[in-house]
């Protein structure tokens, strides 16, 4: 992408002072607060930001687009020559899935499921009258090929739920490309897939736009996916422009503070230590959903004050292994010990205070919380039901609290709708220090949250261990966080445990060809990764 | 953890909340909605209003007693019976006013009932799956594959038509409809992470259903209680116009319905005759409207749907 040698200088996207506002609360807000963008044809935009910074609402702008209950209230939107901003709706329509396609986030919620794949794919084109129902098909085909999906010719004819979230991803990328548009916008295409399948996708990505010419907005809040992807990268915050170069002068020089703030989150390291007795043991645990089996033999050492990273894809059990430690599912065969003695399996068999000193944080903090109950409720709960706290020495404790989670006494009344997703996550933490544990299992506590937002929770959790001496369990997908916060791994695959061992040992020494895949799968910052990475495993 | 960087936008965490907007208190929210209510809403309201005040007053409004007997039956409009009086000489406005505080306090007593087992057993039946819920929802089944009506004729005549079993039978029978609809929306909440990091807190299942599940399923409750008080409401008027309902001497508008309604025939003669049997079906028929318009109000309301 980077070297692309053919660019031809004609301009394709022209923003110039765009605004954008929001309805809510009973009036408008700005969300874009005059962005100016110019896009020339082949050329791949990245454009960053932390969630709310607007990136989602300027990308659907740039086709003329705005989300019901957002106007587009000012500036102008030039594609291809033509003000879209004075076109009616039926010309839009015209071009929107002609020339101008969209990629969204979960391809899974973007099909519709009782449609067969090829059908969708092609619908844009044959309605449009771009080409016959039989040239897109075969069409379609070829591209199904270009983007590596196994069985390109047959692929079409499954359902959404018959293939992967990592295919999907990438028929939608062919139905976006099957009326050869002069524009794609990428929102967020690789976010909910794991590091593994990312790589694929991306690779098809990038050599199909290569391939058409294709120019293209391409949306994340990953830094080194951008990277891979973008000719010039602009970075986005409140809705007004931070900063604006090319990729590589962009990576190594960045100007403004914030953007030089957003590239130090991924340098976060902790320094290991080898810890001693151990806290948690599973020993050759087995458990299944029904009939199917999740976990086979699995054992994991938890040293006591350590944390321990359990990385794998999704479907390798990670979660399951945390579930069976909870009591919420109940192991089939093996043994869970805690603190030396042998924890029940079922749920109501332990006891509160085995309960207590077992806490869990969970992935999305918005569905963790019940949103009905104010952030006293929420963080008071554990201490009167595990410690017997009551009136105002309840009060006091969940202040104390707060304050230690970086939040004060004015969050108490608030419910989790009034929180940001970082003050979310906080709320969560404090909730599970609440019960005073020994050890709280992060179930990919960051992976929902922004950057800059990871490294704070990331930051606090190490620094409550400093306090306090808990183990983490820390279940996660990305590694940049593993760096940032674990003394050892575990990697799983396939309900089996890989291997276990120090941080270093894991990084460095030669591995089982799984793990060397996760590892080498990691996007970096280097805008030559995944060129490179291509190269060597094209050997 | 390493030596703080020398990042300027170190984002303090109380600081994020410029961006969340500061939420309403409940008061201001009702007042805002009621506000923007329509006007079949209001004018629902105001319906449902005026025949509560007149069910809690009505032996102040009445004039007669409920059961008081005159020495002459189908008596026209006067200015001593307003609505003249019926076929054993009770005056007929009166017993339209009694008619409201009967009919609708069975109903209303009829569907709490049935809200309190549909929505206690739907409820349990989420949160504990397994046989219990098969249990339970098979019993639901069997209840629901027979006619309501008939169904209720069947046991009202094997028990008597007594109010107190008119109201178990009829809750019992409306509370499947309930439990129904509870389990179903129960099953979106109760997989919340927020009901398991109950469940491995520790928490009862008296806590689970009333502090967890509860407060996030009220609103299509709430919208449910209105229309089933309207089937409930029918259903008892539809028995006592069979004449298995709400029993004589006690005012009630289905019986109403149906001990007048010979009088219809003279509707050619003098219409205000023929008022005597619709006057009581008018007046189920304008709550039944009246609530029908706040529930949709409500629901539109509540299920997040917008005009855009």
């Amino acid at each position: 992408m980077i070297d692309k040698v053919d660019k031809s200088d004609n301009l394709l996207l022209k923003m110039q002072d765009v605004c954008i506002e929001g309805f809510s609360d009973e009036s408008w807000h700005q969300i874009i607060r005059g962005v100016n963008l110019s896009l020339k044809r082949g050329q791949v935009l990245g454009l960053i930001g932390e969630s709310g910074a607007g990136k989602s609402t300027l990308g659907l702008a740039a086709m003329g687009f705005s989300r019901p209950g957002c106007r587009i209230s000012s500036g102008s939107i030039v594609f291809d020559g033509v003000d879209l901003l004075q076109k009616n709706e039926t010309y839009k329509r015209s071009i929107w899935g002609t020339k101008v396609a969209y990629v969204a986030q979960s391809a899974a919620a973007a099909f519709n499921p009782a449609q067969r794949l090829i059908n969708q794919t092609i619908e844009s084109t044959v309605r449009n009258g771009i080409q016959s129902t039989s040239d897109a098909k075969s069409d379609a085909n070829r591209l199904f090929d270009r983007l590596q999906l196994p069985d390109p010719n047959k692929i079409g004819s499954r359902f959404p739920h018959q293939v992967s979230g990592g295919q999907l991803q990438r028929v939608m990328t062919a139905m976006a490309m099957s009326s050869r548009p002069d524009l794609i916008i990428f929102d967020e295409p690789t976010t909910a897939l794991d590091v593994t399948t990312q790589v694929e996708v991306l690779a098809a990505i990038r050599s199909v736009v290569d391939e058409f010419n294709t120019a293209a907005i391409y949306i994340t809040h990953d830094l080194s996916v951008v990277a891979q992807m973008a000719d010039i990268i602009k970075v986005l915050r409140y809705g007004v422009e931070v900063e604006e170069a090319e990729t590589r002068k962009m990576l190594s020089k960045p100007k403004d503070p914030y953007t030089k703030s957003l590239w130090s989150v991924r340098s976060l390291e902790k320094k290991e230590i080898k810890g001693h007795d151990l806290i948690l043991e599973l020993s050759k645990v087995s458990a299944a959903y029904g009939d199917t089996k999740v976990l086979s033999a699995v054992s994991i050492k938890v040293p006591r004050g350590r944390t321990v990273a359990v990385v794998g894809e999704s479907g390798s059990g990670k979660s399951t292994a945390a579930r069976v430690i909870t009591g919420l599912l109940p192991q089939e065969s093996g043994e869970v010990f805690f603190n030396g003695t042998i924890l029940p399996n079922k749920l109501k068999n332990r006891t509160r205070d085995q309960l207590r000193q077992i806490q869990m944080i969970y992935q999305m903090a918005d569905v963790a919380m019940n949103p009905r109950q104010s952030v006293s409720d929420i963080i008071g709960r554990p201490l009167e039901f595990y410690l017997g706290l009551k009136g105002s020495e309840k009060q006091n404790r969940v202040i104390e609290l707060l304050r230690q989670i970086d939040l004060d006494e004015t969050f108490l009344e608030r419910i989790p709708g009034e929180l940001s997703g970082g003050q979310k996550q906080r709320v969560c933490i404090a909730r599970a220090l609440a019960a005073e544990p020994k050890l709280i299992i992060c179930d990919e506590v960051t992976s929902a949250l922004d950057q800059i937002v990871q490294e704070g929770i990331l930051r606090l959790l190490q620094r409550l261990q400093d306090q306090l001496g808990i183990t983490y369990l820390f279940i996660t997908h990305d590694l940049s966080t593993v760096r940032a916060i674990s003394d050892e791994v575990v990697v799983m695959f396939q309900g089996e445990v890989i291997e276990q061992g120090l941080k270093s040992e894991i990084f460095s020494t030669p591995h089982p060809p799984y793990t060397e895949l996760l590892l080498s799968s990691v996007p970096e910052m280097d805008p030559d990764w995944l060129t490179n990475l291509l190269k060597n495993r094209g050997k | 953890m390493n030596k703080k960087s020398d990042n300027k936008f170190d984002h303090s965490a109380k600081l994020e909340v410029s961006q969340v907007k500061r939420q309403k208190t409940t008061f201001e929210k009702v007042r805002l909605e009621l506000s923007k209510a329509p006007l079949s809403a209001w004018f629902g309201m105001l319906v449902i209003l005026g025949y509560l005040l007149i069910a809690v007053f009505a032996p102040i409004i009445a004039p007669f007693g409920e059961a008081e007997i005159f020495s002459e039956a189908y008596e026209p409009w006067s200015s001593k019976h307003r609505l003249g009086t019926d076929q054993i000489g009770r005056d007929v406005y009166t017993r339209l006013i009694y008619g409201a505080r009967n009919t609708i306090g069975v109903a209303v007593i009829t569907t709490g009932l049935s809200f309190l087992i549909g929505g206690g057993l739907g409820l349990t039946a989420t949160i504990l799956r397994g046989w219990v819920d098969q249990v339970l929802s098979r019993i639901v089944d069997v209840l629901m594959a027979i006619p309501v009506l008939i169904f209720a004729l069947m046991l009202l005549s094997i028990y008597g038509s007594t109010i107190g079993s008119l109201i178990i039978i009829i809750a019992v029978l409306e509370s499947t409809r309930v439990f129904r609809l509870t389990r179903a929306v129960a099953m979106n909440v109760v997989v919340m992470d927020f009901v398991e990091v109950a469940q491995v807190r520790g928490e009862g299942l008296y806590w689970i259903i009333t502090r967890e599940i509860l407060p996030n399923i009220m609103p299509p409750l709430v919208a449910e209680f209105g229309l089933r008080f309207c089937f409930v409401f029918l259903t008892i008027a539809s028995l006592s116009f069979l004449g298995v309902g709400i029993q004589p001497p006690t005012a009630d508008w289905g019986s109403m319905v149906r001990e007048n309604a010979a009088l219809i025939q003279f509707a050619a003669v003098d219409f205000s005759y023929a008022l005597a049997p619709l006057l009581p079906a008018a007046a189920i028929a304008l709550l039944t409207v009246a609530v029908n318009f706040v529930v949709d109000w409500f629901l539109n309301l509540t299920s997040g749907l917008r005009d855009d």
